[in-house]
């Protein structure tokens, strides 16, 4: 758990120094452990587990719009358990439970094995048609279709910083539509 | 949309660095205090007789106890402003101002005074001093709160009510050059009144506004 703990807060310093990888292999091993707390978290609330992938994506476009917030010096972790569970508790109540999470339900998935799937949600993708055209595009080449911003600015005759533009908005625009769904 | 994805998205946005809570704070109160100021020159000015009453300890503690709000207030806002920030921890700052106001009534009390005491707390501006903290904090509060949107807090409400308190201690640190009751007696009374109001309306503004 601590070696973990360590790994990851030693990623996310890389992230914020620029390391586009270091941020995407944290991103990556975060995953599974939000998707175990989701389950855990709709399980106890009563409500059916297939929707823990909307509520991951949530918490990673969380994490990523508000990763600033994060002091360099302090263990990454405790940081990432509370955006989680601050939208745990969001999207369950959104969804018309009440609401009891247990403090514990982060630290009891440490030992949750990795899922090794990849899983989709369609929360996310539903709300990509109400954003404005630009970034709906740029959002779909990259995140639907896998382009990189290199292709995308070519497949949109834009330049790779208007690219780059309308991706960071349209990630802030989905954040703040589910925020209001 | 498949979480991997997702991942890939948000890493191909990795680069674009926001600024750290602290300078977007500074940049915004930077800009919001002027327009306080201006407003505050232009209803109501300072008071005629500020070089006699900068001679007045209870004059000068006005403005030591309306700063010691809005730092300690600016302390606890960029504390608040991260997700697994406890306001435990740092609450005893936002006491400071209160234990200042504490200390100078009872310095107050210890002198002769020709007017008693309920004389003093009453004074002649409270009605002014309870619609002029907000109009002078109401600049301040608009930038805090937009400049705090970019953090996290666990507590919206709360991150509101204490971005009220900064506001509310920059515009009283204003109004305090104007008013004339310099009583601590009357800055516990009615500077807290309208310090109450600033952080209430913030409070209520937070859970819209600081919501993530």
């Amino acid at each position: 758990m601590r070696r973990r703990d360590d790994e990851w807060t030693v990623l996310m310093r890389s992230a914020n120094a620029g390391d586009e990888a270091a941020y995407r292999r944290l991103l990556r091993s975060v995953a599974p452990v939000l998707r175990a707390a989701a389950y855990r978290g709709l399980a106890r609330a009563g409500q059916p587990v297939d929707q823990a992938e909307d509520i991951v994506q949530e918490i990673l476009l969380a994490v990523h719009l508000k990763r600033q917030t994060w002091d360099a010096t302090a263990p990454f972790a405790p940081w990432l358990f509370a955006i989680a569970r601050n939208k745990l508790i969001d999207a369950l109540r959104r969804r018309g439970s009440r609401v009891f999470i247990n403090i514990d339900d982060f630290s009891e998935t440490m030992a949750a094995p990795a899922a090794a799937e990849t899983l989709t949600s369609a929360e996310i993708a539903s709300h990509l048609d109400g954003l404005p055209q630009r970034q709906r595009d740029v959002l779909r080449s990259i995140a639907v279709e896998s382009a990189s911003i290199k292709e995308t600015a070519a497949r949109l005759s834009m330049s790779e910083g208007a690219v780059r533009v309308a991706l960071h908005r349209g990630l802030a625009s989905l954040a703040g539509k589910l925020r209001e769904s | 949309m498949e979480t991997d994805r997702l991942i890939e998205a948000l890493a191909a946005d990795a680069e674009i660095r926001q600024p750290r809570i602290g300078t977007t704070l500074t940049w915004a109160l930077l800009l919001a205090l002027p327009v306080s100021a201006v407003l505050f020159m232009l209803v109501l000015g300072v008071r005629s007789d500020v070089r006699t009453a900068m001679h007045n300890p209870f004059f000068d503690l006005k403005f030591l106890v309306t700063l010691a709000l809005a730092f300690s207030a600016i302390a606890v806002s960029l504390h608040l402003a991260r997700p697994e920030a406890s306001f435990k921890r740092w609450s005893w700052l936002l006491a400071i101002p209160a234990a200042m106001v504490g200390l100078g009534i009872v310095a107050e009390m210890m002198m002769p005074h020709e007017r008693p005491w309920l004389t003093r707390l009453i004074g002649n501006n409270a009605m002014s001093c309870m619609m002029s903290i907000p109009l002078f904090s109401a600049p301040v509060l608009v930038a805090a709160l937009l400049a705090l949107r970019r953090g996290a807090p666990a507590r919206p409400e709360l991150a509101g009510a204490v971005a009220g308190l900064l506001a509310a201690g920059l515009g009283a640190t204003l109004y305090a050059a104007h008013c004339a009751d310099d009583s601590p007696l009357f800055v516990a009374v009615w500077y807290s009144i309208a310090v109450a109001i600033v952080a209430g309306v913030g409070a209520i503004a937070g859970r819209h506004m600081l919501r993530y």
